[in-house]
């Protein structure tokens, strides 16, 4: 049982009824129904409850403007919040509700807040809700509560979502008249033509216009213009998918629904695709919105757009009312009271404000029998639950005037037409002006900015002709722009009825002032109305933006879609000035709400971002390391054994390391080989060391700094050859050091003969070290003599171990005795279980980043990025040995400059809990006197800080401010609970200070 | 997200691409004979112009070359990308 269904016509399958849930409550449409048009059929006339007042409210519109049927659809993780009923499919099971009103839609307690109306104006909550601030926390709560949003989903979503990247030398946003015209003609060009509609079909007006087109129905020659489109294959359709992003350079984003129509359980399929388009034309075709009309108590349910009107009875064979007056301001409208006649509902009037009335269409609603008021208004309209009925008052064109009805009509449907507004939203996302057209009392499209064009009623041409007529020439321009041939379709032929011109009407006078009528609504999801924004204006807000955040003009899901030009010309009107001077606020994407999904796309879960693992990765694994994320790179954080927590295991391997023999995965270090015969000079320029001097063979400590002197990258640099040098860098440095290199060879020194090669992958790094570490490689059969002698600390040799060809570095970052075996990474795994099983008899103990901290630390050697930030120079390090003196060097003249000199910068220095036990909170900043009045000055922050096994005590590095010379003195480390822990400052170098072990 | 044209590629995604700054910014050729003003003048000085910006790109995810690229800062709007000359960042 439908009653408000027609009995025949429309687009709608009667052989497919669905059946759905609305607040619980069973229903019944048909296939090619949405949510709005099926609702509509049931005459379900309260859809929800307004933001502020809570006054029931009904179905408005029939698409993207729709601002009160904003409902929940579905449940658990895949519900969908703030969904338009209008542009929602029916399909089977479908479930949607309201979360507005309490204990439900039809019976809303809280509408007493409408009864108070006068206390809920503009600024209400900034006013009610400033004190105590303390509170606004729980306001805000209970304000989201009563307002009734959208709820999002609390459980992850099971759905799978899609990036697609595509290329188009014609995009056309809209599949209405003007956009199909443009694709086709841009199409027979030969242009790759992607046409994107958000709605379920392609045909825009034509799905729901009664008109005919080459003397067959609109939609007879719709099925033909898709099928001819079908058939190129330079052609790409997309319906249900909304262009809701116009970016720069002609990037595009489209939201493609690929599913949500089909209801059911389609896990496993992709739910929303987003097209990201580069086009080298765009079209824009999204037609026009058409405007309401102010009136006291009009957004009473029952109140709809004319040309919703239409759609309902044309597409959808639905109508939504039994007895219906019309009230425009235009000829559009008349056509929706043809419509309803024809479909065999009653027509009580139409009412128009302009005294000539309609043209062409003004006989034919006339010879249909049908009542015309030219020079009269709708003042108000009762009934509360649903229009009862209209007041009718005489007009004579004066808008400040008060009048009074002299006629009321029974009716329970107003079809209203405050005439069109195009969707300029696009074009104003293209960085686009919109300009006023005072003949069509809108803004259309200015000057574009990017290679768009603003066409059909998109740009102000309302009639079908007209519409098809720009549609054809934009497309064929859109093609030959970008460099395809001119071709001319014939136009269809079209009736083009002569129309009057609208007349302006933005506020229908009341038999009160507009400040003390009953509330005449410009924004429906916001409740705002013309007194608001007069009480704005009086409260000193005069920019159109103010205005709009204070009254919420057009915030919400439809973004002003409906209201925002009544509320300009509201606020013009108040401010005595013509619109185009109050000015529209800009539009942002996205043109409708978009999901998350569709935004992520597949970049979530392990998909988020790439995950780079060694060599080594399944062997940490299978050891239950768990891994420390270290820019992209998973890297072993420390090797528990048992249930052995961090703090244990840590000490167990320091402790392995320093007594006999640990082993760590230092694959990640970034990797370079400089090659050529400039080499030197290029090291020279960037490396602060004497580079010149190396022999064949050396290793060398290296640091780089930026052209301001500080600290850049550090790693060890090794000359492999006369003109060969491989050079390591910080894991997370890789990639800028490499380009930092190639900056320079490319644009300011290219008369150097230098060539890059990133081999970080290409190599894995083992490094072995502790007092064994040289009997283990002797274990694992080492072809070279790794004595102290014949393989010095700081030296590189070549070497077969276990049958492998290997790169050997004496080099220690933990300050033992070292070795850090450079192998093919196809090898790695296999040498890493031959050193295991080689370290065996001496209890070769595998250990994390934790504990390369923990030796590093104890040993005073920085780590880049956790003792540096941007602002510490090699000198605040103590790195004055590294420094050449006599060339130049990057960052060398930045040293010498007079802040370079302060003798206040931040010093590298050691700390020492005067209680040997507290480990110091990292971060935790220093002061000199706890008793101090704030502001106390802060000297500088701990930087590491460690429990050290091997010393006994905790240990931390700091930055100092003048650091090296309070050697001995104590300061005072604030902790996060507030307490101080006195701490002595002391060298950084804890460990071995004459570095004896290394060199064993 | 712009369309670069990289002069050695071809049209790119912005984001195969990485920023550089403005060009022409050569380093001195004796850096010692600068005052510190000077010397600051090239580290941090920086002409953020409304319109116009002749700026360094990088194809960072393609042939990795540096080249010149000439932008409007408010339309964004791309009017050229240029090889730069040698032993030089840039006009």
């Amino acid at each position: 049982m439908q009653p408000n269904r027609l009995k025949q016509g429309g687009r709608i399958d009667r052989s497919r009824p669905l059946d759905f849930f609305f607040n619980g409550r069973q229903y019944r449409g048909y296939a090619g129904d949405t949510l709005a048009s099926a609702l509509l059929a049931n005459d379900v006339s309260i859809v929800g409850r307004s933001f502020k007042l809570h006054r029931p409210r009904g179905i408005v519109g029939c698409g993207a403007e729709e601002p009160n049927a904003i409902l929940q659809i579905g449940s658990g993780a895949t519900t969908l919040p703030n969904q338009r009923a209008t542009q929602v499919e029916l399909y089977d099971g479908l479930e949607a509700r309201t979360n507005k009103g309490w204990p439900n839609v039809n019976y809303d307690i809280a509408a007493v807040n409408d009864s108070l109306g006068r206390l809920f104006s503009a600024g209400f909550y900034y006013k009610t809700f400033m004190y105590p601030r303390m509170l606004w926390e729980s306001y805000e709560k209970l304000i989201r509560r009563s307002a009734g949003m959208g709820r999002s989903p609390r459980l992850p979503d099971p759905d799978h979502y899609d990036h697609r990247n595509a290329y188009c030398d014609v995009l056309v946003a809209g599949a209405g008249p003007s956009g199909l015209m443009a694709a086709l003609t841009a199409a027979h060009s030969g242009a790759r033509v992607l046409i994107a509609d958000e709605q379920s079909e392609f045909g825009g007006q034509l799905l729901s216009s009664a008109e005919s087109i080459d003397g067959k129905s609109a939609q007879s020659w719709l099925q033909d213009t898709l099928y001819q489109l079908s058939q190129f294959e330079n052609v790409i359709m997309l319906p249900r998918s909304t262009v809701f992003g116009y970016f720069d350079h002609n990037f595009l984003a489209i939201a493609q629904r690929c599913t949500d129509h089909l209801g059911g359980n389609l896990t496993g399929q992709i739910r929303e695709r987003q097209w990201r388009v580069r086009a080298k034309q765009v079209v824009l075709a999204q037609g026009a919105i058409e405007r309401p009309l102010v009136f006291c108590n009009n957004d009473r349910p029952g109140v709809m757009l004319a040309s919703a009107v239409s759609s309902y009875v044309n597409r959808y064979a639905v109508c939504p009312g039994k007895r219906t007056v019309v009230f425009t301001n235009n000829d559009s409208a008349y056509q929706t009271a043809i419509d309803l006649h024809q479909a065999g509902s009653e027509v009580v009037a139409i009412v128009d404000s302009r005294i000539d009335g309609a043209g062409g269409l003004g006989e034919a609603v006339r010879n249909l029998g049908i009542a015309v008021f030219q020079n009269h208004v709708v003042t108000d309209v009762s009934g509360r639950r649903r229009v009862s009925g209209v007041l009718v008052a005489k007009w004579d064109g004066d808008r400040c005037a008060q009048i009074n009805h002299t006629i009321s009509m029974d009716c329970d449907l107003l079809a209203i037409s405050g005439g069109w507004s195009p969707a300029v939203h696009l074009h104003s996302q293209s960085g686009g002006k919109n300009v006023w057209n005072e003949d069509l009392q809108c803004f259309v499209a200015g000057e574009s900015v990017q290679n768009c064009i603003s066409t059909g009623a998109g740009n102000g041409y309302w009639s079908l002709r007209s519409c098809l007529q720009s549609g054809h020439d934009n497309g064929r321009d859109a093609a030959v722009l970008s460099g395809f041939e001119t071709v001319d379709l014939s136009l269809p032929s079209v009736d083009d009825l002569h129309s009057n011109a609208l007349q302006p009407l933005w506020r229908v006078p009341a038999s009160k002032d507009p400040d003390r009528c009953p509330k005449q609504f410009l924004d429906y999801q916001n409740d705002t109305s013309v007194a608001d924004v007069r009480l704005a204006v009086r409260e000193g807000y005069q920019n159109v933006e103010h205005v709009k955040r204070y009254t919420a003009l057009g915030f919400g899901t439809d973004q002003g879609k409906l209201g925002n030009i009544n509320g300009m010309a509201a606020l013009a009107e108040c401010l005595d000035r013509p619109i185009p001077e109050v000015g529209t606020t800009t539009f942002r994407p996205a043109y409708t709400p978009v999901t998350f999904g569709v935004c992520a796309g597949d970049h979530v879960g392990d998909l988020y971002d790439p995950e780079r693992k060694t060599a080594m990765h399944e062997w940490h694994l299978s050891k239950d390391a768990p891994f420390e994320n270290v820019g992209q790179w998973l890297r072993p954080w420390y090797f528990p054994r048992g249930d052995e927590a961090l703090e244990a295991a840590v000490a167990r391997e320091c402790l392995a390391t320093r007594r006999s023999a640990g082993i760590m995965d230092a694959s990640t270090l970034g990797k370079i080989i400089v090659q050529g015969p400039d080499s030197v000079t290029f090291l020279e320029r960037i490396y602060t060391h004497d580079v010149a001097n190396m022999k064949i063979g050396r290793c060398a400590y290296g640091i780089m700094l930026g052209e301001d002197g500080m600290m850049k990258d550090d790693g060890v640099m090794a000359r492999l050859d006369e003109n060969q040098f491989y050079l390591t860098t910080t894991t997370g440095g890789a990639a800028q050091v490499l380009a930092w290199l190639e900056i320079w060879l490319q644009t300011e020194w290219p008369e150097l003969d230098v060539h890059l090669t990133s081999v970080t992958d290409h190599f894995s790094t083992i490094a072995v070290a502790g007092p064994n570490s040289r009997r283990v490689l002797q274990n694992a059969g080492c072809s070279i003599d790794l004595e102290r002698q014949s393989f010095p600390f700081m030296s590189v040799q070549m070497a077969e171990l276990a049958g492998v060809t290997v790169q050997i570095f004496r080099v220690s970052f933990s300050g033992e005795l070292a070795f850090e075996v450079n192998v093919d990474s196809g090898y790695a795994l296999y040498i890493w279980k031959k050193l295991m099983e080689a370290g065996k008899e001496y209890d070769i103990t595998p250990y994390g980043t934790e504990t390369m901290h923990v030796l590093r630390a104890e040993k005073g050697f920085v780590i880049l990025g956790q003792d540096t930030d941007g602002s510490v120079s090699p000198h605040d390090l103590g790195m004055h040995w590294m420094m050449s003196k006599t060339r130049d060097h990057l960052g060398k003249r930045s040293l010498s400059r007079p802040d370079g000199k302060r003798g206040d910068r931040k010093q590298l220095v050691g700390l020492l809990s005067t209680d040997n036990t507290t480990v110091l909170t990292e971060g935790a900043q220093l002061i000199e006197n706890p008793d101090a009045p704030p502001p106390v000055p802060l000297l500088g922050h701990v930087t590491s800080s460690y429990a050290s096994a091997c010393l006994g005590h905790p240990i931390a590095l700091a930055l100092v401010a003048g650091g090296r010379k309070r050697k001995g003195e104590t300061l005072f480390a604030a902790a996060s609970d507030g307490s101080m822990v006195p701490v002595k400052i002391v060298s950084p170098v804890f460990y071995d200070p004459k570095g004896e072990r290394q060199h064993a | 997200m712009f369309l670069i044209k990289c002069p050695f590629c071809g049209e790119r995604a912005e984001t195969e691409f990485s920023y550089g700054g403005e060009a022409g910014i050569n380093r001195p050729l004796d850096p010692d004979a600068l005052s510190d003003v000077e010397w600051a003048d090239y580290l941090f000085m920086r002409k953020n112009p409304r319109g116009a910006h002749k700026e360094l790109w990088n194809h960072a995810q393609g042939c990795r070359r540096w080249f010149g690229v000439e932008r409007d800062t408010v339309s964004y709007r791309i009017s050229r990308s240029f090889e730069l000359p040698a032993g030089d960042k840039g006009p």
